[in-house]
């Protein structure tokens, strides 16, 4: 293990460079622990996201040596080449400032594939039972675990090509509510996930897939959209 | 174009991607066979020629393409070029009716 980690990070927006700093090498160390440790050590102008440290909150993707990942779960040791670390803000959505991304595109894209649980029961109803062995709850189960981090949008080619696609994490999220018993609101949001904007343009690349730290398959859940809305098509009720 | 037309094209992209794995396999399987002694133009005529079977499948198989092709390039026009709406609508259904134009009048010269 070298002493010290040589760490190019991006400044400014996204007219900005990258700035190079020197950081002491620690055991166990992780990418946010560097991007911290230069932001209160050496440069405290630094301008960057994190919140539980735990992989929980989904608020410290970046882009790490050119890939996007969770940096507070992500050791220095399994990313750094040559003792080298380069971090910049995710891909795929504007740059505020350093290593902040603007993620409003990223969330409002949820709300627009439909993202909301639609309930039409209310309080006096009995509750919905939906048993822990059924397909759908299965199906959902597959894909409920995302924390919003936007490392798949990050990593999608097709985003970066069709900035009006909806994109991975936003459709997975479509495909829990398609697969919720409890859910009525599927003919809208069939509707708003279908098209060139939504499900059927993806390529199953995969790059969400691999990319996921919380090893989702959103390329399966698209894959699943896809189906479900090409028969709602067929049937005349798109 | 509406989601619904957009993904009715989706699914017909797929179903004459089906369509053109099979005639590609016929086709093939043709070519590989009718090699063997040797090819000239006049041989594949007398096959060809007044032969409905024969007709009947490069038919389907241009009008698969002619579906297919367009469809495909409507994505990548849209991604690589950022070219999308009526115009390129319009530019891609009269690329469809050349290719299967093209295509059939083949078919009908080696048929006829
Ligand atoms: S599988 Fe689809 S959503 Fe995932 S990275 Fe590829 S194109 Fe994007
Ligand atoms: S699907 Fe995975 S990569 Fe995408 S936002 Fe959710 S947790 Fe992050
Ligand atoms: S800081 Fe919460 S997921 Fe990394």
């Amino acid at each position: 293990m070298n002493a010290t980690l040589k760490v190019r990070v991006w400044r400014g927006d996204a007219a900005g460079a990258f700035r190079e700093y020197e950081v002491p090498r620690r055991e166990s160390q992780t990418v946010l622990d560097v991007v911290s440790h230069i932001q209160r050590a050496l440069d405290p102008t630094l301008a960057y996201r994190f919140a539980c440290r735990v992989g929980m909150c989904g608020s410290c993707a970046m882009t790490v040596n050119g890939a996007p990942r969770w940096t507070c779960r992500t050791h220095v040791d399994r990313v750094a080449r040559g003792g080298r670390l380069e971090v910049a803000p995710l891909r795929n959505l504007p740059v505020i400032r350093d290593l902040v991304a603007d993620m409003r595109e990223f969330f409002d894209k949820w709300a627009r594939a439909g993202g909301q649980f639609k309930g039409d029961r209310s309080r006096h109803d009995e509750f919905a039972r939906v048993s822990p062995q059924s397909e759908k709850r299965g199906l959902a189960d597959a894909g409920i675990e995302c924390i919003g981090c936007a490392v798949c949008y990050s990593a999608c080619d097709v985003v970066a090509r069709n900035p009006d696609y909806l994109g991975p994490a936003a459709l997975n999220r479509a495909w829990t509510l398609v697969n919720d018993e409890r859910d009525a609101g599927n003919a809208d949001r069939l509707r708003a996930v279908a098209g060139d904007a939504g499900c059927l343009s993806c390529h199953t690349h995969m790059s969400c897939t691999e990319r996921c730290p919380k090893a989702l398959s959103p390329t399966a859940g698209i894959a699943g959209l896809k189906r479900a809305v090409a028969v709602a098509a067929l049937r005349g009720e798109l | 174009m509406t989601r619904r037309t957009e993904t009715l094209l989706w699914v017909a992209q797929r179903a004459s991607a089906a369509v053109l794995a099979v005639c590609v396999l016929v086709h093939l399987a043709t070519i590989i066979y009718a090699v063997q002694g040797g090819l000239t133009g006049a041989e594949i005529l007398a096959r060809t020629r007044g032969n409905i079977a024969w007709a009947a499948l490069y038919s389907v198989f241009v009008l698969a393409v002619a579906v297919h092709a367009p469809i495909g390039l409507k994505a990548v026009l849209a991604e690589w070029f950022g070219w999308r709406g009526r115009a390129r609508d319009l530019a891609l259904i009269v690329f469809a009716v050349v290719l299967a134009g093209m295509g059939l009048q083949a078919v009908r010269g080696v048929f006829a």
